[in-house]
């Protein structure tokens, strides 16, 4: 971790860097899948100074920090829909992200090289006040961490804990829809009809989420003759299939 | 080497609205057909089923049904002079994948263009001067008129079942609808949807300034519908997971629940998922399309000849396959010849947000994805351009589509970006927000085009095709005005206070805008400034034709979905009545 004004031009990534770890899960901490002991503690009092506690729980308390391991752990974690071949260059801020590496990169290099500097491992037992200005100068990306502009690896950061936060509950964040019931969005609701019209009245009945509904999820593919078919979208011929 | 299939007709790359209009046209005109899709198939039942399609991250968030980049994408520029970069992850615009295409997770809002936005050039030039249009901007004619199209919209209207309120009726005038429109043959095939609280606050605001809201013509239906083909639709919930969602309940217009089905039904029709286009054949004189080459999920290429192709597709990818193809002349920005690429235009939008005090409740998340009351009166040329220095316009409009919170959780200006005050300000707004959208026009110039990136290449190893793109001055002018007057509607809102979010002056394909990509292989009366003819068939092969929203000379101020559906239905009628008796140019240059 260095001032950036002190870095170097971005290296690009070699390949096996730029969609991370292969053995996700070896190091990690007891009960997460990517994120190791330090990795728990530096993030656990970050995402608490993003989104703190009050009326309602902190990030960590309503499980972003399960939201983004599972998430790092997986599809998003290894960037399977980014396009990230070479050549990797600097472009302008219009032309978005250039670095080449996944989220689950992205993060391991960021948070290793934090993890080796006193102000990213003594981050956890600093005054709220103090973090509050080394998270300032990350977003700022006043610092290179290794080779991952620091603003960079802040507003994925921010982003994913924005999301673990408002996600639907399945995904480990936003526990018992916190988050939800702190700005009154009911969730996974399928109908407004009756409500949509009455300007002005308010919603108050308890949001509802996809988890609380896992045997909708799983229920097996309606039959042809099901009733919430119309008429005509029931197939009369089979389709063919490619040869 | 590629596998070669018997022959067929007709060969369709892409099956979204227009893949599945011409699916069902011409088989049953007595064509055999094979549409080309590199997606899977998805259906309402089982596929976009509640709860698990209510999934604000897989679908919003990590862009569940959009096309992988990984795959398939483009690089971007504004200028000529900067190193065109790849697009690693989406965000500007959503393209979509899978049968259905966009059509699958549109919002459904569904827009005539102006009468004046067909002859854009003449129209200025005749009322404003020669001179009056900036030097820069390459806007053209349509080569079709609005009049010519009418009938079209009128079907594709019908087939979708949009519910909204006519303004003009055959020219004359009608109470509640939008009194700038072009005439219309028939009123909507359905009424306009319940009106949401914040669309009934922006209506009273903008007639209280003798502005002329409208309910937006929509797509999600406001009643049981069954249309022309008899495909059965049933009425909106206002869920509000429509945009980027498939609709759960049959009440959104898509190619799988109105046209798609006829089609499949038809055994002159047939179907094949997982098949990526990568090639256009021509034969040797390069004046004939010999059929299409595929790769299917296994990998294994094919050759499917056929007597006429259709380019469906996205209106990106389908200038992609041109370039790759070596189908027209490239457009060289530096010379201004060649016209395959040229005329890249997309959307200016801005936005402004009324912030109300505890009491007013919005309820934002009581959502459709084309519920919204509108204003046209600063679109087109519906406004003096006179005293002012662009052309074009846009709608403003109050929508409700939506309050799903990972993306919508607005804060007043001067908010930290995060932190306690940011969670209390979050906590304190969201129910007490109403949002009004600008939707600008968006005008071709020289410097704006599409064409092959010389690095970077695709799964299939094409090169990737490259946007240079900036807005021009005109649009900034008129993104301004547009801004102006959705600020002062705002004003009169009622609020304690109002944001402005203008467009920056610089395009960045980072924050999402819109999905409404045009141009890069347009119509129009002369070959040397256009890639199609009026019918959309290729100038330069005459047995290939080229759909979608890339035949579009300039963007309007409209979302084009319905303008693509009528051109397709304008392009297929032509193809089946002229083209078939005598296939050849249906436009002698």
């Amino acid at each position: 971790m260095t001032r950036s004004d002190l870095a170097t031009a971005t290296p690009s990534p070699t390949e096996d860097a730029a969609r991370g770890p292969a053995n996700v899960g070896e190091t990690a901490a007891p009960g997460y899948a990517f994120l190791n002991d330090q990795d728990v503690a530096f993030l656990r009092a970050a995402v608490d100074r993003l989104i703190p506690a009050d009326d309602y729980p902190s990030a960590s308390q309503a499980g972003v920090l399960t939201y983004i391991d599972g998430q790092l752990a997986g599809v998003y974690g290894r960037g399977e829909r980014m396009y990230l071949a070479p050549p990797h260059r600097t472009g302008t801020p219009e032309q978005g992200y250039q670095l080449g590496l996944s989220p689950a990169a992205l993060y391991r290099k960021s948070l290793d090289a934090l993890a080796s500097h006193p102000l990213g491992r003594d981050f956890p037992s600093r005054p709220g006040a103090q973090q509050d200005a080394f998270l300032r100068e990350l977003e700022a990306g006043e610092w290179m961490l290794g080779d991952v502009p620091s603003a960079v690896f802040f507003e994925t950061l921010l982003a994913n804990v924005i999301e673990g936060y408002f996600a639907d509950p399945l995904y480990g964040g936003n526990r018992n829809m916190a988050g939800w019931r702190m700005v009154g969005f009911p969730g996974a609701y399928a109908h407004y009809t009756q409500w949509v019209g009455q300007h002005n009245v308010r919603f108050n009945r308890p949001p509802m989420s996809i988890a609380m509904r896992r045997d909708a999820v799983s229920r097996p593919g309606p039959a042809a003759s099901d009733p919430r078919i119309p008429e005509s979208a029931r197939p009369r011929t089979k389709p063919r299939g490619t040869r | 080497m590629a596998k070669k299939l018997k022959p067929v007709d007709a060969v369709l790359v892409g099956m979204g609205w227009t893949g599945a209009i011409f699916a069902k046209e011409l088989a049953e005109a007595g064509l055999r057909v094979v549409g080309l899709e590199r997606g899977r198939m998805h259906e309402t039942i089982p596929d976009w089923q509640s709860p698990a399609m209510h999934d604000e991250l897989k679908y919003a968030v990590r862009w569940g049904m959009m096309v992988d980049v990984s795959k398939e994408t483009l690089t971007f520029r504004n200028h000529s002079d900067q190193t065109a970069l790849p697009m690693r992850q989406l965000g500007s615009f959503l393209p979509g994948t899978d049968v259905g295409g966009a059509g699958v997770h549109w919002n459904g809002q569904t827009y005539r263009f102006l009468p004046s936005d067909f002859t854009l050039r003449s129209h200025y030039s005749k009322k404003y001067g020669r001179d009056f249009i900036a030097p820069d901007l390459t806007v053209q004619d349509w080569g079709v008129t609005y009049p010519e199209l009418e009938p079209f919209y009128d079907h594709f209207e019908r087939v979708c079942g949009v519910g909204g309120r006519a303004g003009n009726l055959k020219g004359q005038r009608m109470p509640g609808g939008n009194p700038f429109e072009g005439p219309r043959s028939r009123e909507y095939p359905n009424p306009p949807m319940i009106q949401a609280h914040a669309g009934a606050l922006f209506e009273k605001a903008a007639a209280s300034l003798g502005l002329h809201p409208f309910p937006e013509p929509s797509s999600n239906m406001s009643r049981a519908y069954t249309n022309p083909f008899g495909a059965q639709l049933k009425p909106c919930m206002y869920c509000g997971f429509c945009e980027r969602f498939g609709c759960e309940h049959f009440a959104k217009a898509s190619p799988q629940v109105c046209v798609l089905p006829l089609a499949m039904r038809n055994p002159n029709f047939e179907l094949r998922t997982g098949a990526h286009v990568n090639r256009v054949l021509l034969d040797a004189s390069g004046r004939r399309a010999t059929g299409v080459l595929y790769v299917d999920g296994q990998g294994r290429e094919f050759e499917q000849p056929a007597d006429i192709v259709v380019l469906c597709a996205y209106g990106l990818w389908n200038v992609h396959l041109l370039l790759v193809s070596g189908i027209g002349t490239p457009y060289d920005p530096a010379t201004g010849q060649g016209v395959v690429g040229r005329n890249y235009a997309y959307q200016t939008t801005s936005s402004v947000k009324v912030f109300y005090p505890p009491d007013v409740n919005i309820n934002p998340f009581m959502g459709a994805g084309a519920l919204g009351t509108v204003i046209d009166d600063f679109n087109g040329d519906n406004f003096d351009h006179g005293p002012l220095d662009f052309i074009g316009g846009g709608y403003i409009a109050a929508h409700t589509t939506g309050g799903r919170p990972i993306m919508y959780h607005p804060v007043p200006p001067g908010t930290p970006r995060w932190g306690s005050a940011w969670k209390r300000a979050v906590a304190d707004n969201y129910n007490h927000v109403a949002s009004i959208d600008c939707h600008g026009s968006s005008m071709s110039r020289r410097q704006n085009y599409l064409s092959l990136d010389p690095t970077y290449k695709d799964a299939h190893g094409r090169p990737l095709l490259r946007l240079t793109f900036d807005f021009p001055e005109n649009d900034r002018r008129m993104s301004r005005h547009l801004t102006d007057q959705a600020e002062r509607i705002a004003k009169a809102m009622g609020g304690r206070l109002t944001d402005r979010s203008d467009r920056s002056d610089t395009y960045s394909i980072v924050p999402y805008q819109t999905t409404h990509n045009t141009g890069g292989a347009i119509m129009g009366t002369d070959p040397r400034t256009s890639a199609v003819n009026r019918y959309l068939q290729s100038w330069d092969v005459p047995n290939l034709f080229v759909q979608g929203a890339c035949a579009f000379p300039q963007n309007a101020g409209y979302n084009p979905t319905d303008t693509v559906g009528a051109l397709a239905y304008w392009s297929v009628k032509a193809l089946i009545e002229r083209y078939l008796k005598r296939p050849g140019p249906l436009v002698q240059t």
